[in-house]
């Protein structure tokens, strides 16, 4: 019988190497895979290039984990908010390095890695900052630049319903890069608040098939909330 | 010295909303854009929002917030009827496939050939923070920008070329100001109407670039 439930977060996070490039999914704390994320602190494993769309907000999550000092590098979109003090510190003390990627060029990227894309073109960024030394290519009179595909040892996401083969349906816009996420990794690790039986989630409502998630583990709905994040 | 009477940001917002045609699928920048939203009526308009969400609603009633329904500033906000959810390569897809008629963003300046800067303003020990911004001027049918036309130190944000970190080349298709609505044509910024009680050639005195009437 195939069961890609795990019993507790530790356990589902077995393995974790230093080094690994990490995605975490969310946008801010929606969808944030925080007790993922504070398992991942609780290993031990550094040296650690994460892939989000933020870089934490406020002491917790992905900030909680730039705070202990284990991530060397940071891709992603939008990095300073109100409350990303800790990453905006160590950024500025030249503790952490960044990559900024376009938001729909990142969630590309990530797309294109689940998808066997070996690279593509895309308009956005053309004449920037952001596509200094890339090369680019005119297509139909319209200007491209091209972007390779983002791979990752592992996904941490956050879902709202699993089974025991890895399907997911999401809640809300806490979907956001739980998807495509989820078919970029090696390894993909969901924390859900619900586990149910096989067959209870509708197969026409299921947003992630089982194929792309290797591991599933329930973490009961936290009172996390993003009042007053920026 | 009279003070010049020009569009509060609210104004502006309501000049923005009368410009949008029901149907349309909008997408409402950070900040001030998002005031637009209050201006649209009884006009069915799909606003989009970069994290996945199409039929946004406005805020909700205090005490039923859901963390887990943002817009792209991550403030609460609610689901019409009809809205749907999905993930970000989708939501880019609707951005850069050119599915988003309108973007409505605001500038630090804009140049006369429609070039936008917002995203960065290059300043040493300021950490470049870009989300959606290239994606919407890039991809959107239009670009409006909607921004004080002058500097708080009263310099145009109309300019010949932008002397910030480009977000965007040839991407804005109309401004409205405080002071003036502007076409960007291929002979440059054309004047639709000055909306603050001042003639062309004070409005042309305080832009940085030639104005066509």
């Amino acid at each position: 019988m195939i069961n890609k439930t795990f019993e507790s977060v530790a356990a589902a996070l077995d393995g974790i190497a230093d080094g690994s490039v990490i995605m975490v999914g969310g946008f801010g704390t929606a969808g944030m895979p925080s007790q993922l994320v504070d398992g991942v602190i609780a290993s031990g494993a550094r040296d650690l290039t994460i892939i989000s769309n933020n870089a934490g907000n406020g002491e917790i999550g992905l900030a909680a984990l730039l705070k202990a000092g284990r991530v060397a590098k940071v891709i992603c979109s939008f990095p300073r908010q109100s409350d990303s003090y800790v990453f905006d510190e160590l950024y500025l003390a030249g503790k952490v390095q960044l990559e900024v990627v376009p938001q729909g060029n990142l969630a590309e990227r990530i797309r294109a890695a689940g998808s066997g894309i070996g690279a593509f073109y895309s308009p956005t960024g053309y004449g920037t900052l952001l596509a200094e030394g890339k090369e680019t290519r005119v297509i139909d009179g319209r200007n491209y630049v091209l972007e390779m595909p983002l791979h990752a040892d592992v996904a941490l996401i956050k879902a709202e319903s699993g089974d025991r083969w890895g399907n997911l349906t999401y809640r809300k816009a806490a979907r956001n890069f739980g998807p495509i996420m989820a078919m970029a990794a090696k390894t993909t690790i969901a924390q859900v608040n619900r586990i149910v039986e096989l067959g209870e989630l509708d197969p026409e409502h299921i947003v992630t098939p089982g194929i792309f998630v290797q591991r599933v583990v329930a973490v009961p709905l936290a009172p996390i909330s993003n009042a007053n994040v920026n | 010295m009279t003070v010049m009477k020009k569009l509060s940001r609210s104004e502006m917002a309501q000049r923005v909303a009368d410009d949008i045609l029901e149907g349309s699928y909008v997408n409402l920048g950070i900040g001030v854009p998002t005031l637009v939203a209050n201006y649209l009526g009884d006009k069915e308009v799909f606003l989009h929002s970069e994290n996945g969400v199409l039929g946004m609603g406005p805020s909700p009633a205090p005490g039923e917030e859901d963390d887990d329904l943002i817009n792209a500033g991550k403030q609460h906000v609610t689901l019409l009827p009809g809205g749907a959810y999905f993930h970000h390569a989708d939501s880019f897809s609707m951005m850069r496939g050119g599915h988003i008629d309108i973007a409505v963003l605001g500038a630090f300046q804009v140049s006369v050939n429609g070039d936008l800067a917002n995203w960065h303003t290059g300043a040493e020990g300021s950490i470049p923070a870009v989300g959606g911004a290239m994606d919407l001027a890039t991809g959107a049918r239009q670009v409006f920008v909607m921004m004080d036309h002058l500097t708080k130190t009263g310099e145009s944000k109309l300019v010949p070329q932008c002397t910030y970190p480009l977000t965007g080349i040839g991407c804005v298709t109309r401004i409205y100001t405080d002071l003036a609505i502007l076409d960007v044509t291929a002979q440059g910024l054309k004047v639709r109407e000055i909306v603050a009680d001042i003639s062309f050639e004070d409005l042309q005195a305080l832009s940085g670039v030639p104005l066509i009437r």
